[in-house]
Formats: C-alpha cells, sequence, structure tokens
C-alpha cells in the first residue's frame, strides 16, 4: 500500500505524544525543553505534508515550517540560557524544586 | 516502491530515537538519541521531497540547537545523574495516550481533501520567490530577524557573570 497523507500525520502524532509525555513527565529541566524540541518537529512534519499533499504548489506550508524552526531556535538558546542562569543561582535543574512562584 | 520502504524505515528509527530520548536513564544519550531523531526527521522531508527543509533541519537542528543542548548538559551535569519522573508520570502517560487516540481517530475518519498534481522540485526557488517576492512572507522574514536578535541578547545577558 502506498504512503498517504495519514501515514505522515500518524506518525507526527505519535512523535508528538511521545514529546507531550516527556514534557509532562520529566524532572530534569533541558529534557523538558528536548521534548519540546521533538514536538516542534512533529508540528513541522504536519505542515510539510498538508503542504505536499493537500496544496502541492504553494509551498506555504513549507514557508511555516521554516518560521518555526527559526522561532525554536530562538526557544532553544533562551531556554537553555534560563536553565544556565538556574543553575548558578540555585543548583538544581530539577523543574520540581524550582518552585519559588508556588505558593 | 522506494518511497515505501525509505519511508518505514525513517519512521521507525525516529520513533524509537524519541522513545529513548524519553526512556533513556543518561542524559547525554537522551540528547544523542534526539540527534538521531532530527536526522530522521529531515529524511522525512527529503521523502516529501522538502529538499531546502530537510538541509536547513540538518544544519539548525543537528548542528547548532543539538550542539547547544549538549553544552548545556556538559554544563550542568555534576548535579543531576538521570532523568528522573516526576509523580505525575501515570497522569502524563495518560494524557499523551489520550491525545494519539483523538488525533489518530480525527485523521482516520477525515476525507482529505488530496491533490494529485506533482510537488515542485527543487523547492528553493519556489520558497524564496514566495519568503521575499511581492505578496509573499516579507514582513514575518524581518519579525523574524528582530525575534534572532532579541534571543541572542537575551541569552547574551541571561547567562553573563554578575
Amino acid at each position: 500500500m502506498s504512503i498517504g497523507l495519514e501515514h505522515y500525520l500518524i506518525l507526527s502524532a505519535i512523535l508528538f505524544s511521545i514529546g507531550l509525555y516527556g514534557v509532562l513527565a520529566k524532572r530534569n529541566a533541558i529534557i523538558i525543553l528536548i521534548c519540546i524540541e521533538l514536538m516542534l518537529n512533529a508540528v513541522n512534519i504536519t505542515m510539510v505534508a498538508f503542504s505536499r499533499y493537500i496544496v502541492p504548489l504553494l509551498l506555504t506550508g513549507q514557508i511555516f515550517a521554516i518560521f518555526i524552526i527559526v522561532v525554536a531556535a530562538a526557544e532553544a538558546a533562551v531556554g537553555l540560557a534560563i536553565i544556565i542562569a538556574i543553575y548558578r543561582n540555585r543548583e538544581t535543574i530539577d523543574a520540581t524544586k524550582v518552585d519559588l512562584m508556588k505558593w | 516502491m522506494g518511497l515505501e520502504i525509505a519511508f518505514w524505515i525513517l519512521a521507525v528509527v525516529g520513533v524509537v530515537a524519541a522513545l529513548a530520548v524519553v526512556l533513556l536513564r543518561n542524559v547525554f544519550r537522551a540528547a544523542l538519541s534526539l540527534v538521531l531523531c532530527l536526522l530522521s526527521v529531515a529524511g522525512i522531508f527529503v521523502t516529501l521531497s522538502a529538499d531546502f527543509l530537510a538541509a536547513a533541519q540538518v544544519l539548525i537542528y543537528v548542528g547548532g540547537i543539538s550542539v547547544l543542548i549538549i553544552l548545556a548538559i556538559m554544563l550542568t551535569r555534576d548535579v543531576q545523574r538521570g532523568s528522573p519522573s516526576n509523580k505525575l508520570r501515570i497522569p502524563a502517560l495518560i494524557v499523551a495516550i489520550l491525545f494519539l487516540g483523538a488525533v489518530g481517530y480525527a485523521t482516520t475518519n477525515t476525507l482529505w481533501q488530496v491533490s494529485g498534481a506533482a510537488p515542485v522540485e527543487p523547492t528553493t526557488a519556489g520558497l524564496a520567490g514566495k519568503l521575499f517576492g511581492s505578496g509573499g512572507f516579507i514582513l514575518p522574514v524581518e519579525i523574524a530577524a528582530v525575534l534572532l536578535l532579541a534571543a541572542i541578547l537575551g541569552a547574551i545577558v541571561l547567562v553573563r557573570e554578575k
């Protein structure tokens, strides 16, 4: 059977779910950031698959994917900088122990 | 036929690498399997005939972001061994499986308006026309430049020694 749009959508849903589980269930802040990257990549697969199968001549989905990559790069840089700053101040990157704003 | 084989290999490798990211105890190995997963996503882009995006994925994710992540792991290594789960493990698993079920159900039960046209190849010229041509996405490109500048400045300010 030939590969269609559904295959790519299911693949991206699987990757997104794995990333979602990691974001919700992990303590290490760097692993949480890695899982966010996974989720963004899954969304990119969806964008490109829709662009390929629904409007193959417009390339709009690929433009969106490029902007998602740009925002993901900015997010990774700032997120890792925040993690390193937290590590300098509090000697931990455990997300459950960084609870200054909890009451 | 070659496309199907490539898709299945890349999909299996990508999903296994993504599972390794959340299941491995060692943070460094999790980052390395993230690199493998990003590479297989680049291959998936190739099977979707998005050649420019595949190259950008390899350059930015595999080349840039993974180095950044590994650097951060090295800098924060001595505190935390492994990547333990918090107490939300079971609810998170349930939420993820529910999400997967909902999306899978919606995907398989929707009648997609699939177009039979052949994809544009190579995509680089078309993407450049869309990004920089008239009536295209030139304003978001400018905003992306400002966003990247702000992110660079923010990262420098955040990690600077006081």
